[in-house]
């Protein structure tokens, strides 16, 4: 009884610390100043038609290298506290229907997921809805056969060399472009606006964070789903 | 139109969460948490959020759920030293 008054206090007290917010809110009818320097800077400066994925390659660029960081660091986690799997051989088998339908959408599924993050700059999605789409696709594998072998050294190759090439393309931009430019797409020509090569360096970065997440994502399914 | 939709959204999703706090099977725990992402989703889609709607549809219902379920299994089977 006396945990629920406790309860009932906690979320009186969290209502009264966002009553606050809640007077100030109202919807804006135009953009703001920094809105608006993003929509044109994306359209004008980086000739991408994708306005969110400019803000997250590029002027937001410095953070989803962070965020890749922290879903690395969870990868490595998890393969360091899940090291030890034992495949038992006799595991019961999946549905047939399910074997049959896994070998059929694994490839539709996996192109799927490259065309969202190829065209990251075009329409929306990017590199991490990709990444997650590969990894979908790679779980229906380990749904339907529980001792399905992944080659963890292609994982791991495509896994380091995705994210050293991120990071490569960053100092890239420092070392063409000079201070201020690290994760700068421009040092690839900008190509004309719409077209897939267009954008600069944002298709490349966001393909390499889709095939960075794909890998990791899969490598933490795999570390789970073994029986 | 869209933020009726959104409220009757919104009122499934509390009552989700309800669900999923007061149930006493932990797999319509895990279920009712993956159908309450997959709702967020549509909201994010009709707020005209697509990048976000298929962030959370794909890692929030989609992949969540599945880990969820798999530690689920290995814990009733005991731990991992079977």
């Amino acid at each position: 009884m006396i945990n629920r008054i406790f309860i009932l206090l906690a979320l009186l007290g969290l209502i009264l610390m966002f009553l606050p917010f809640l007077k100030d809110f109202d919807f804006h009818d135009q953009l703001g100043d920094l809105s608006s320097q993003y929509v044109e800077g994306s359209i004008n400066d980086l000739n991408s038609q994708n306005v969110v994925t400019s803000v997250v390659v590029t002027y937001r660029g410095l953070d989803t290298l962070g965020e890749v960081t922290v879903l690395f660091l969870a990868t490595a986690g998890i393969g360091f506290l899940l090291r030890t799997k034992k495949r038992s051989k006799k595991s019961r088998k999946s549905s047939e229907l399910l074997q049959t339908a896994s070998q059929f959408l694994l490839v539709l599924i996996i192109l799927t997921g490259i065309y969202i993050f190829l065209h990251g700059h075009l329409t929306p999605g990017g590199g991490f809805q990709g990444g997650v789409l590969i990894a979908t696709a790679f779980l229906l594998l380990i749904l339907a056969d529980a001792n399905v072998e992944f080659n963890h050294k292609v994982l791991h190759l495509v896994e380091s060399f995705s994210g050293t090439f991120y990071v490569l393309i960053g100092f890239l931009g420092l070392l063409l472009l000079g201070m201020n430019s690290f994760l700068d797409p421009t040092i690839i020509p900008l190509g004309s606006f719409g077209k897939l090569l267009s954008a600069g360096a944002i298709p490349v970065i966001y393909s390499l964070v889709g095939l960075k997440v794909g890998s990791e994502l899969t490598t933490i399914l795999d570390k789970m789903g073994g029986e | 139109m869209i933020s009726i939709i959104i409220i009757i959204l919104g009122i499934i999703m509390i009552a989700a969460a309800f669900y999923a706090i007061h149930s006493k099977s932990l797999l319509s725990a895990i279920i009712s948490a993956g159908v309450i992402s997959l709702l967020a989703s549509v909201v994010y889609l009709l707020l005209a959020a697509p990048d976000v709607a298929m962030t959370e549809a794909a890692i929030g219902s989609g992949l969540t759920t599945i880990i969820f379920i798999f530690t689920l299994r290995k814990i009733k089977k005991g731990g991992l030293d079977d």
